[in-house]
């Protein structure tokens, strides 16, 4: 029978992932005798190893071989844990995750790191156990020895006498016997000279042994392997008697003593292959992997199929059932007012409907939540960054993870983990000082820094913050000076020049390293955010640290939107944009720059898009005097969009574009109302970009410095 | 029906021995770890119990010496599943009162050709 398990490799895969995480993590939070951490990072590479063997993944089955072994030796106390160790363990870690995911891609990895890596554990591992070695290889020779072969077949006569206990740890010899006859043809004797007085028997107890007779071709293996489970148990006399050959082949005797000696050679060769410290590679490993290439290539492309799935936990699964219940009820409950319906029962009729209302927005609720997942996804990675980073930089530093607890949309989830990243790289590059300088500044040596998550509204705030240097104003200043997107005039607020570091191709570090300062990260950082409808801003204080908050929505698929009328259409605006509505008065209309309307909004001056014009159609109210305005912000520009009227606030579910149709400029996505329209969601900082570029530069030039002015 | 009761940490491992056992004909219950693998056997009975060794909470090796002091556990077979083909293992699984082991990597049609030495 042939039995498929390729349909379970992406549930692997997906659990080594895992694995890995939590050794990487357990590796970091190592100390010396603690028991359960060990044992924990112990099993994870164990599953791993054991899972990969029966898939057929040979590099990652060796690899972690090694790496349980030194796991083991420290478990068992053979070996102190030692700084080194560890170092090479998260070396390991990276080298098996590199593996698994060539094995998940359908992609070859490059093995120069991890043939380094291995080799490495292989010295490690030999360190302290040479002798040991030498031991067993020395027993697998001799078991090798053993002759083999045996052609034609033989008569085995197999004596076989059970201890008195054997049935008590569940064996049963009559199976055994049956596994015998599938070798061949089987006679049995039973001899119950042992066998006491009825009145003496335990019932738990085995008296009888047994005389069996074998005609077969197998190995004297063969027939071992059968009573391999009770070898322990029992006294086993194999003698072998050629039937081709009229004389007897020398009996070879096997009692309890010398069990262990060929105990290596009666495991079955599926068993675990030893260490490769061997170099010379037998042709059969050759063969065997070249099948078990097909066999990978063949389950990847199921894996590759699969859409990715979540695990969620059993409590918000029921609760689901719990409302969809509900949902059936009042669902009957409707029904049934329906059949014959009058007016006296209306007051029925909208409890209903309002019955209907909430078990409809709970249900919405509980289904967001099963794409829900804590933020201790994205941030388990930055222990191992932080330790990293110190490293490499030197410099000692703390992480503080806080409200890991707090729940995220997955897909927001896996696109805001690069941009975190980087943000946490930046603190520990430009933020964080050296050791010397924080003493001096009267600081502790160690630096800090915390990653802090919390719900806010319907947003997800996530505050990266350093006890660093904070930003250098002036240097900021400069360097935007010196690529021409300020002038020396330009007055400008603390918070707008920390917004500069977000300038594509900036970066005030004095010397690029390696961790960050290419100048190709926080633009990116912040269109990153942006996409995912997020904001970021900024906070610093000069030698007290900076603080990076990031405003996430919990989930794209659902958002707040306030609707609006211009003409016959109706608008989705993201309540997140929002500042505030308002009806524009005349007199605070200023008109200085041609094309671009400003209006004047207590301290800010605010540029007004009239939507009809940008979108090109026709508006019931074409005149900005006592037009409404609804006030958006992004990229921390304020604009004031003019629309006919303000509709409804709702959540609207997000329908793509750009799957339906195709990604149009100044709209992010469209959603379909209640009375089965189609209604396009705004995407504001499109839109204002759109309006300013059909503003020329020089109109452009002048409404920022009008601006400015303003302001300061 | 044969009912086999499988304990294992690693779902996929779980999933696998359940998957190829099921796909057999035997009935199977599954339990992450021992201490669970020792609920659900007090819950009902088995006719074999497929068992990791290491496992959080409660390990292979405990949970056979738990179940063998269960009457309705004292003559079934006990398989522990584990790549520790090393001898020390299997004296201490012995020792424990399991009946055999089963050697990792995991084969579905030697699974089904070796569980047959202990169950009908």
């Amino acid at each position: 029978m042939s039995i498929d398990l390729s349909q379970f490799i992406p549930s692997f895969l997906e659990e080594s992932f895992e694995g890995l995480e939590l050794m990487e993590s357990s590796l970091l939070n190592l100390e010396q005798g603690d028991d359960e951490t060990i044992n924990s990072i112990f099993r994870a590479a164990h599953s791993i190893k054991g899972g990969a063997g029966t898939f057929g993944f040979n590099q990652v089955t060796e690899f972690t071989h090694l790496v349980e072994t030194l796991l083991d030796e420290m478990r068992d106390g053979r070996r102190a844990i030692e700084q080194s160790d560890i170092e090479l363990l998260l070396d390991s870690v990276d080298c098996m995750r590199l593996l698994i995911e060539s094995i998940r891609d359908e992609v070859d990895c490059d093995l120069t790191k991890i043939n380094e890596t291995s080799d490495l554990l292989t010295i490690s591992l030999n360190k302290g156990k040479e002798s040991e070695e030498v031991q067993a290889s020395g027993e697998q020779s001799t078991a090798q020895d053993q002759p083999q072969a045996n052609a034609g077949q033989s008569i085995w006569h197999i004596e076989f006498i059970p201890d008195h206990h054997l049935v008590q740890t569940g064996n049963d010899p009559l199976l055994l016997f049956n596994a015998l006859a599938d070798l061949g043809e089987l006679v049995v004797e039973a001899n119950c000279k042992d066998l006491p007085a009825v009145t003496d028997i335990d019932a738990e107890e085995l008296y009888i042994s047994w005389q069996l007779t074998l005609t077969s071709s197998s190995t004297e293996e063969d027939i071992k392997e059968v009573f391999e489970w009770v070898e322990d148990e029992c006294k086993l006399n194999i003698t072998e008697e050629k039937i081709n050959n009229s004389e007897v082949a020398p009996a070879q005797e096997l009692t309890e003593s010398d069990d262990s000696s060929t105990e290596a050679a009666a495991t079955p060769p599926t068993a675990s292959a030893p260490p490769p410290p061997l170099e010379p590679v037998p042709e059969e490993i050759h063969t065997a992997k070249s099948q078990n290439k097909t066999v990978e290539a063949k389950a990847t492309t199921k894996a590759k199929a699969e859409v990715g799935s979540i695990r969620v936990g059993v409590d918000k699964v029921d609760s689901l059932i719990n409302l969809v219940g509900e949902l059936v009820i009042t669902q009957s409950m409707l029904s049934e007012l329906g059949n014959d319906f009058d007016i006296t029962k209306v007051e029925r009729l909208t409890s209903g409907l309002e019955q209907l209302l909430q078990n409809t927005k709970e249900l919405q609720e509980s289904v967001m939540r099963i794409r829900m997942l804590p933020i201790s996804f994205a941030f388990n990675r930055f222990p191992r960054l932080i330790h990293d980073l110190s490293k490499k930089t030197g410099k000692d530093i703390e992480l503080i993870l806080k409200g890991e607890q707090t729940e995220l949309d997955k897909t927001v989830m896996e696109q805001i983990g690069d941009p975190l990243v980087h943000l946490v790289r930046n603190a520990v590059d430009h933020g964080i000082e050296s050791a010397e300088v924080r003493i001096a500044n009267g600081k502790p040596a160690k630096g800090t820094i915390v990653l802090d998550a919390y719900h806010q509204g319907g947003n997800i705030v996530i505050e990266i913050s350093d006890d660093g240097g904070g930003i250098n104003r002036q240097a900021v200043f400069n360097k935007a000076l010196e690529k021409g997107l300020v002038d020396e005039k330009t007055q400008l607020t603390d918070s707008q020049v920390f917004d500069l570091i977000f300038e594509a191709g900036f970066s005030t570090a004095v010397e690029v390293s390696d961790i960050s300062g290419r100048g190709v990260g926080m633009d990116v950082v912040k269109k990153n955010i942006q996409s995912l409808g997020g904001r970021i801003q900024v906070e610093s204080e000069p030698g007290k640290g900076s603080k990076f908050k990031v405003n996430l929505p919990l989930t794209l698929a659902i958002l707040d939107g306030q609707l609006v009328k211009v003409g016959t259409e109706t608008y989705i605006v993201p309540l997140i944009t929002i500042v505030e509505s308002l009806q524009a008065k005349p007199e605070l209309i200023n008109r200085v720059s041609g094309d671009m309307l400003l209006y004047r909004l207590r301290e800010d001056n605010v540029p007004v898009i009239p939507i009809y014009k940008l979108f090109d159609i026709t508006a019931e109210n074409e005149q900005v005097d006592n037009a409404l305005l609804v006030v958006v912000e992004a990229d921390g520009q304020k604009v004031g969009l003019m629309v006919d009227d303000l509709l409804a606030q709702q959540q609207v579910v997000i329908k793509s574009l750009k799957d339906n149709y195709q990604q149009v400029e100044g709209v992010s996505g469209a959603t379909i109302l209640g009375d089965g329209s189609v209604a396009m969601i705004l995407d504001v900082p499109g839109m204002i970009s759109m309006a300013m570029k059909s503003a020329s530069q020089a109109q452009l030039h002048k409404r920022t410095t009008n601006l400015e002015g303003v302001t300061a | 029906m044969t009912k086999i009761l499988v304990v294992d940490d690693s779902n996929s491992i779980r999933d696998m021995v359940s998957f190829t056992l099921k796909s057999a004909g035997y009935e199977t219950v599954e339990a992450r770890d021992g201490k669970e693998g020792l609920s659900k056997a007090q819950a009902g009975s088995f006719d074999l119990v497929i068992s990791d060794v290491n496992m959080p909470n409660m390990d292979g090796i405990a949970l056979c010496g738990e179940l063998r002091k269960l009457v309705s556990f004292k003559f079934t077979p006990i398989l522990m599943l584990t790549t520790e083909s090393s001898g020390d293992m299997k004296l201490k699984g012995k020792a424990a009162g399991a009946t055999g082991w089963l050697v990792k990597p995991f084969n579905p049609e030697k699974l089904l050709a070796t569980i047959k030495r202990v169950i009908r």
